[in-house]
C-alpha cells in the first residue's frame, strides 16, 4: 500500500477494496508516527482529513469519484487552508488560520482529495535546504544527517519517506526540483500561469509556480490535471483549454532529440552525480533518444539575477506583514513605526530578513537601474538562450543539483554557497519554462541523485512522457529509504 | 561596489525591520559576499536589451466593472490581533 501507485490507490478506492477513511487513517497514522523522526509536517488534524476522507467515500458511493478521490495528498503549508494553520515556516504566520481555500487546495477539495497534513517548508520558501523553517529543519529519510533540499523539503519527505502517497510543492528558483533530486522523488514546476497563485503565499510573484510531488511521473501527470487551470483571481493565470497530462504518456521515445548544454556539464559536478546523470542518458539513448550538444551561454549570469529579481519582489510581497491585520506581533512597542520594526525584526527568520534588505537595496533611488533594471534585461538574454537550444532539440537535460544532499548546518553559514546548490534549476524559473526531477540512483553515502528535465512552455505532456518512459525501464522511483529503527 | 554598516543601517530602517549592532555586522559580512556575487551582472552590455518582468510577456486582463466580492469583514477580523467596532487597532502614531 505504501508504495502504491495513485492511480492504483483510486482503483482500489473505486473497486471499494479499501475506503478513504482506511487508508486516510493508515498514512495518518503513518505520518503522526513518524513526524518526530523526519519533521516533515508542520499541522497534522486527524479530525479534519477523516472528515474530507468520510466526504470521500460518499461521494465513491455515489458514484460521483474523480481519479483523486479519496486519496490523501500532503499540502506545502504555502498554501491558505480554510480552517488550517498556515504558516509559511514562519513565526510572523505561526498563528494564521486560513479564513479561505487557495485555488490550488479548492481543485483538490473538489477532486475530492484528502488533505493528510501541512508540510514544513523553508521559511516563505526561501532556502535551499529547508533549514530555514521556523518550525525546525526537515530530515532528508535517506539520511537523517542529510537535509532534503529546499524550500518544499517537507513535501519531498513526506512523498520519500511514504507518509503520503503524494504532495503539492512550489518552485520560485527549484524548491520542488531540488528537494525532489534530493529525496529521491519526482517532481515538477509547470510552465508560469498554469497553476494558480491566488492563496499561495507570495514569495517572488513573477517566479513562483505550484507544483506536484510524487513517487513516479504518470502520478506527477494525474496530480497536473487536478491542479492546473485558468483562475480569474490571478492575474497572472493563463487562459487555456485544459489538458490531459496523461495523454502521451506511453509514446515511445524513437527520435527524441535531448540536448545536453555545454555549461551543465562541467567542474562543479560531483563525480557521483555525474556518473549516475550519465548512466541516464546512456539508458535514454537504449531507449531510442539521441543526444545533442546544445549551448545556455548565460547560465553563470542566472544566479546573480534570481539574487536580485527574487529578493526585490519579495522585499515588496512581504510588505504587507506589518503586524496590523493578522499574524504576529511584537508584544512591546513604542509607537506605530516601532511596532513594525519589532515585529518584523522578530517575526521574521534570519534568511527572510537578509533577502528584504537586499531587495530594498536593489530598489531604492539610484540602484533601481543598475541592479533590478540590469537583472530584468539580462532575464531575457536567459530566456533566449533557451529559445535557441529549442531549435536544436526537443528536451533538455542535465544534473538538478550539483551534488548530492549535504550536510545539516554545513551551508548554513554561507548564502553564497546555499544559493549556489540551485545553479542549474533557477535560469528555469528565470525563463519561466516547465523543469522536473526525477530520481536516477544514488550517489555518496547512498543519497539519491536527481536529472533535470527542462521543456519549452507549455511541454508538460511530452516531459512527462520521456519520464515515464524511463521509469518503465528503470526502478530508480520505486526505491524507498529504510525504516527508522524506533518504529514499531 | 562594497557596502558599509551605514548602508545596512539605511536599508533596515527602510525595510521596517529593527536591526542591533551586532547584527548590522554580521549582516554587512553576508551581503557583501552575495553583492559580489551579484556583480557579475554589471559586466554584461545589456543597453539594447528590453527588460523582461513576465516569462509570457502578457498584458493585464481586463474584468467587467461588477462588484465580485461580498462583505467578509467578520470572518477576516477573526484572525486579527486587534480589533473594535470594525476596525483594526493599530498604536497611537500622533500624540
Amino acid at each position: 500500500m505504501l508504495n502504491a501507485s495513485l492511480s492504483q490507490l483510486s482503483a482500489l478506492l473505486a473497486a471499494k477494496k479499501i475506503s478513504s477513511v482506511e487508508l486516510t487513517a493508515e498514512f495518518f497514522k503513518r505520518a503522526q508516527a513518524l513526524n518526530s523522526h523526519y519533521n516533515a509536517f508542520i499541522t497534522l488534524s486527524e479530525e479534519t482529513s477523516l472528515a474530507q476522507a468520510r466526504a470521500a467515500d460518499r461521494l465513491i458511493a455515489s458514484g460521483g469519484a474523480k481519479p483523486l478521490t479519496g486519496v490523501p495528498i500532503a499540502q506545502k503549508d504555502i498554501f491558505c487552508t480554510k480552517g488550517w494553520l498556515t504558516t509559511c515556516g514562519s513565526r510572523m504566520l505561526s498563528n494564521f488560520v486560513s479564513p479561505y481555500d487557495a485555488g490550488v487546495i479548492e481543485r483538490f477539495n473538489a477532486a475530492g482529495a484528502v488533505n493528510i497534513g501541512k508540510t514544513n517548508m523553508d521559511e516563505f520558501a526561501m532556502g535551499s535546504s529547508n533549514e530555514t523553517s521556523f518550525y525546525g529543519p526537515v530530515k532528508n529519510p535517506w539520511d537523517i544527517a542529510a537535509v532534503p533540499g529546499g524550500s518544499s523539503g517537507g513535501s519531498a519527505c513526506a512523498v520519500a519517506a511514504r507518509l503520503a502517497p503524494a504532495a503539492t510543492g512550489t518552485d520560485t528558483g527549484g524548491s520542488i526540483r531540488q528537494p525532489a533530486a534530493l529525496c529521491g522523488i519526482s517532481g515538477l514546476k509547470p510552465t508560469y500561469g498554469l497553476a494558480s497563485r491566488y492563496g499561495m503565499i507570495a514569495f517572488a510573484s513573477s517566479l513562483d509556480q505550484a507544483g506536484p510531488m510524487a513517487k513516479s511521473a504518470e502520478d506527477l501527470a494525474l496530480m497536473l490535471n487536478v491542479m492546473t487551470g485558468f483562475d480569474p483571481r490571478d492575474s497572472t493565470s493563463l487562459q487555456r483549454e485544459p489538458e490531459d497530462y496523461t495523454r502521451d504518456l506511453q509514446k515511445p521515445l524513437d527520435g527524441l532529440r535531448i540536448g545536453l548544454p555545454k555549461e551543465y556539464f562541467v567542474d562543479e559536478i560531483s563525480d557521483d552525480v555525474a556518473r549516475a546523470v550519465e548512466a541516464s542518458l546512456a539508458e535514454y539513448r537504449k531507449l531510442g533518444a539521441k543526444t545533442v550538444e546544445v549551448s545556455l551561454p548565460n547560465t553563470s549570469l542566472s544566479v546573480p539575477v534570481y539574487y536580485v529579481l527574487a529578493p526585490a519582489e519579495a522585499s515588496s510581497n512581504l510588505s504587507r506583514f506589518d503586524g496590523v491585520r493578522y499574524g504576529y506581533r511584537a508584544p512591546e512597542y513604542d509607537d506605530l513605526n516601532d511596532m513594525y520594526r519589532k515585529s518584523r525584526a522578530h517575526g521574521f527568520g534570519a534568511e527572510v530578513k537578509r533577502r528584504i534588505l537586499i531587495g530594498t537595496y536593489v530598489l531604492s533611488h539610484g540602484y533601481y537601474d543598475a541592479y533590478y533594471i540590469q537583472a530584468q534585461k539580462l532575464r531575457r538574454l536567459i530566456a533566449q538562450d533557451f529559445a535557441e537550444a529549442f531549435k536544436q532539440c526537443d528536451i533538455i537535460m542535465g544534473p538538478t543539483s550539483p551534488t548530492v544532499a549535504f550536510n545539516l548546518g554545513e551551508k548554513s553559514n554561507d548564502p553564497v554557497q546555499m544559493y549556489l546548490s540551485d545553479a542549474y534549476t533557477i535560469a528555469v524559473n528565470l525563463a519561466g519554462l516547465p523543469g522536473m526531477s526525477i530520481p536516477v540512483g544514488f550517489g555518496n553515502k547512498n543519497r539519491p541523485v536527481g536529472l533535470h528535465i527542462v521543456g519549452n512552455y507549455f511541454s508538460e505532456a511530452q516531459m512527462l512522457n520521456v519520464a515515464h518512459r524511463y521509469q518503465l525501464a528503470t526502478d530508480w522511483h520505486t526505491r524507498m529509504p529504510a525504516e527508522p529503527g524506533n518504529i514499531d | 561596489m562594497s557596502l558599509s554598516l551605514d548602508d545596512v543601517k539605511r536599508v533596515a530602517s527602510l525595510a521596517r525591520i529593527e536591526i542591533g549592532e551586532e547584527e548590522a555586522a554580521t549582516v554587512l559580512g553576508q551581503l557583501s559576499g552575495i553583492f559580489s556575487l551579484i556583480q557579475q551582472m554589471q559586466a554584461v552590455d545589456a543597453t539594447a536589451i528590453a527588460p523582461m518582468a513576465h516569462a509570457q510577456d502578457v498584458t493585464q486582463r481586463l474584468r467587467p466593472d461588477v462588484v465580485t466580492e461580498t462583505d467578509q469583514r467578520e470572518l477576516f477580523q477573526s484572525i486579527a490581533p486587534q480589533v473594535q467596532a470594525g476596525l483594526y487597532l493599530v498604536p497611537k502614531v500622533i500624540e
